[in-house]
């Protein structure tokens, strides 16, 4: 029946243990600055607390950054994030027609996980959007708004921290969304809960995804 | 904490620097001082005042004994130099100085009298005037009169103390550069509360430190280069421009949220005198987004609503994709 794959070392399961916590806080600490009321001080949480809590969780979602990064240089894992211009278009869309309907016909995946290519071609595109675009950008715009001396002043009379600002919260929200489909797709194992048990574990069970 | 503290220092350090430094550099002048040819104010009243000037203009005067022949140097007290640049910027450029100081001041020294010399206040010429009903002295009088440092009248205090006579210059107003305002807002209040020696000449008090008091105000840099004093000190009035009348301490404003929000009081302050035309577009707060980005209170409508439409229809997606599993795992029990 199923084998075993190893496929999330520890420190990328450190990682993203690690990521998936600051973000969700980011997330909650966000949404509550943005929404402050005015009567009572808080929306989810109190406005300075909000605050504090927001800058010490982008301090530590940006080391594990890093370290994911690193990481990804020095081991072969990074390999997994190669996309092959030539054939993804073609793969997305195969992938995308097993999502909508192929894998209610029973139809077998299209992509098996190998420890060779662990992500499906949708997988793929959509993490290296997430994590070499939407969190760089990320990071960036949020480094310029708590520090906004360095920000750039202005481009053609609009406010640089403004433009900051909207790229930060625009960044946040898309890679909110990315979290929440994430979450979905990762209940498409073999049973709703498998994906998880393996990002917990380190090992994939390979008879389906 | 100590970089916190060396951060404030340079930007009050600063502050005084840009508003004091003209003050230093002067030389003693051989030649006669002419308005440049930049200055588009050239007053009626420039020969004349020079009388003053020659001695007031610089750290440097002198006077020269005519029987005996001498001539004597000395320093002139940095609180009696005028700066001439910046005088003939303020709005009562148009002035001579003797329009407000006695005409016994052309004599030096001057007597001992003129020491108690009295002084007009705004009011006086201001009060009750047509041509400057937008400016709503007599509001702007009552407040003052119920502000905190009325009681302090009786040391001397005056309307003058925060306008100085020789530099005071109507900012906010038409201000193109909101920090610029807010820099000389600031400074106002800094002339004595960043500088004991002025400080002490009305109050009794020992030295406020202004950092510590406001130390549950994180990146206070950054607050105190884009909000002014009086935007937390003051209680805001609809009827003037600015409002003038500073409240005990305890009543200042110390909640986050008064301004990190969608309602903010800077839009009844700060931003009041740009905010009316600028409504419309999407963006609720158009004015402070140009000028600064205030977290809470930047909110856009369109993104707003174009946001929770991406969300809604995830999670329609999301709610979709799942029936159909549901019904397929149905089928296959069903098989079985
Ligand atoms: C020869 C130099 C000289 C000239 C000319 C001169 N002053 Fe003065 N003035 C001084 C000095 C020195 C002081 C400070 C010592 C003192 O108060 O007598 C002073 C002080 C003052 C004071 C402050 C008095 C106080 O209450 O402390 C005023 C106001 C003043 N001058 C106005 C004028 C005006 C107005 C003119 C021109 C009409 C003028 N001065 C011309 C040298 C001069
Ligand atoms: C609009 C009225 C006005 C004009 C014009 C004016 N002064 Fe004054 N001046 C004052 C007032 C008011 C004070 C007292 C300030 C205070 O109490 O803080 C003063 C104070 C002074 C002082 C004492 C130093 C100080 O700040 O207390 C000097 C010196 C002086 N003036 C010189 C001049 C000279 C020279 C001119 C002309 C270039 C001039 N003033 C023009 C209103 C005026
Ligand atoms: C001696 C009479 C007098 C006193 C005292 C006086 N002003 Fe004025 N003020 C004037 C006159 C006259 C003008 C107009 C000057 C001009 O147009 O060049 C003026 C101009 C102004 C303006 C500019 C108005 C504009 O439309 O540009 C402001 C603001 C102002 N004064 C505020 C004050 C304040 C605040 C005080 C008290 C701290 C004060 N004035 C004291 C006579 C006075
Ligand atoms: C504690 C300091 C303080 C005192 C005292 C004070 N003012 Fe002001 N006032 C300010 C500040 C700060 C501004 C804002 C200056 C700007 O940006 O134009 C201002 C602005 C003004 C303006 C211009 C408002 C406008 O609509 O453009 C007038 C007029 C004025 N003050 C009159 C007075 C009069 C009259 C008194 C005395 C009854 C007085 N002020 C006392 C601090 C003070
Ligand atoms: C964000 C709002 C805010 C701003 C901006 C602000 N303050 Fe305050 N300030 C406060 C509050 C709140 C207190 C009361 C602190 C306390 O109770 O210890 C206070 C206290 C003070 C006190 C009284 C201290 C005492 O113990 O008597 C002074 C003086 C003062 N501020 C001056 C200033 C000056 C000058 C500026 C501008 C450079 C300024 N403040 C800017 C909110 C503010
Ligand atoms: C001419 C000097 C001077 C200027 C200018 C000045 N202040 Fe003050 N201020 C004082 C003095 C002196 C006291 C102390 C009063 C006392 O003895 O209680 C004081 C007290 C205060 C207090 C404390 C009140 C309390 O309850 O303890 C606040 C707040 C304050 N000032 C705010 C401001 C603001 C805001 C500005 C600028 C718009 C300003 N001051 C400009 C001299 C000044
Ligand atoms: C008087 C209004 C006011 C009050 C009260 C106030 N703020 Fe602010 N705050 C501002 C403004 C205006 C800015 C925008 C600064 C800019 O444009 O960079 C700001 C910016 C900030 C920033 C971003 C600073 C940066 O480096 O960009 C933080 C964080 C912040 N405030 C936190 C707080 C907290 C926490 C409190 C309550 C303890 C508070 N503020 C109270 C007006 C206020
Ligand atoms: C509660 C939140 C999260 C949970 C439960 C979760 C769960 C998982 C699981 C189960 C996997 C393995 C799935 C597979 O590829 O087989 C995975 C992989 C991954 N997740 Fe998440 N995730 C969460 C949040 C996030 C967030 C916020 C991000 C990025 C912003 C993220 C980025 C990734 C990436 C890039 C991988 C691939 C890891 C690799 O290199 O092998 N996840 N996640």
């Amino acid at each position: 029946m199923s084998h075993k794959l190893y496929l999330y070392p520890k420190w990328i399961r450190l990682w993203h243990a690690t990521n998936a916590l600051m973000f969700i806080i980011l997330i909650i600490t966000g949404i509550s600055m943005q929404y402050t009321d005015k009567e009572t001080n808080y929306f989810i949480i109190r406005f300075d607390r909000a605050i504090l809590l927001h800058n010490f969780a982008a301090l530590i979602i940006t080391i594990s950054y890093i370290l994911f990064v690193t990481g990804n240089v020095l081991t072969k894992n990074g390999k997994q994030y190669r996309i092959d211009w030539k054939k993804i278009w073609k793969e997305l869309f195969i992938q995308f027609k097993f999502y909508s309907y192929g894998m209610f016909k029973s139809e077998p995946h299209p992509f098996p996980v190998t420890e060779e290519r662990k992500f499906n071609p949708l997988q793929q595109f959509v993490y290296v959007l997430a994590m070499y675009i939407g969190m760089p950008l990320l990071i960036v715009s949020g480094v310029g708004l708590l520090f906004p001396e360095i920000t750039i002043k202005g481009i053609f009379g609009i406010s640089g921290l403004l433009l900051t600002d909207v790229l930060h919260i625009t960044m946040g929200f898309f890679l909110s969304i990315f979290m929440i489909i994430h979450l979905y797709t990762c209940t498409l194992g073999s049973k709703p809960t498998t994906l998880f048990k393996g990002m917990i574990t380190g090992y994939h069970e390979a008879d389906e995804h | 904490m100590n970089f916190k503290f060396f951060r404030i220092s340079v930007l009050i350090l600063l502050v005084n620097f840009i508003f004091t430094s003209n003050s230093f550099a002067f030389k003693p002048r051989k030649e006669e001082w002419k308005p440049k040819d930049t200055t588009n104010f050239v007053s009626k009243f420039y020969k004349e005042n020079e009388n003053c000037l020659k001695c007031h203009g610089q750290k440097v005067y002198e006077y020269s004994n005519e029987s005996q022949g001498t001539t004597i140097r000395h320093n002139m007290n940095i609180e009696r130099v005028i700066n001439r640049d910046i005088f003939y910027q303020s709005n009562h450029k148009s002035f001579k100085c003797t329009d407000c100081h006695s005409n016994e001041y052309s004599k030096f020294p001057h007597s001992g009298e003129l020491r108690m010399e009295a002084i007009y206040n705004c009011i006086d010429c201001h009060g009750n005037d047509e041509k400057y009903a937008k400016f709503h002295f007599e509001e702007i009088e009552a407040e003052y009169q119920q502000s905190t440092h009325f009681k302090l009248e009786k040391d001397g205090f005056t309307c003058w103390k925060c306008h100085n006579p020789h530099t005071y210059q109507i900012s906010i107003r038409n201000s193109e550069n909101l920090k610029n305002t807010i820099a000389y807002d600031n400074s106002i209040c800094l002339n004595c509360h960043s500088n004991f020696d002025k400080f002490q000449l009305l109050s009794d008090r020992d030295e406020i430190n202004l950092i510590q008091k406001h130390e549950w105000l994180p990146n206070q840099t950054a607050h105190f280069q884009n909000v002014r004093c009086i935007e937390c000190h003051t209680k805001t009035n609809d009827r003037i421009l600015v409002a003038h009348m500073i409240m005990p301490k305890d009543s200042a404003v110390r909640k986050c949220n008064e301004c990190h929000s969608q309602s903010s009081i800077l839009m009844a302050s700060l931003y009041k005198f740009k905010s009316k035309e600028q409504r419309k577009d999407g963006f609720f707060n158009g004015v402070m987004l140009n000028e600064s980005y205030v977290i809470g209170a930047n909110r856009n409508e369109y993104l707003n609503n174009f946001s929770l439409l991406i969300f809604a229809l995830i999670i329609g997606v999301i709610g979709v994709h799942t029936f159909f599993r549901m019904i397929k795992v149905k089928s296959k029990s069903d098989e079985s």
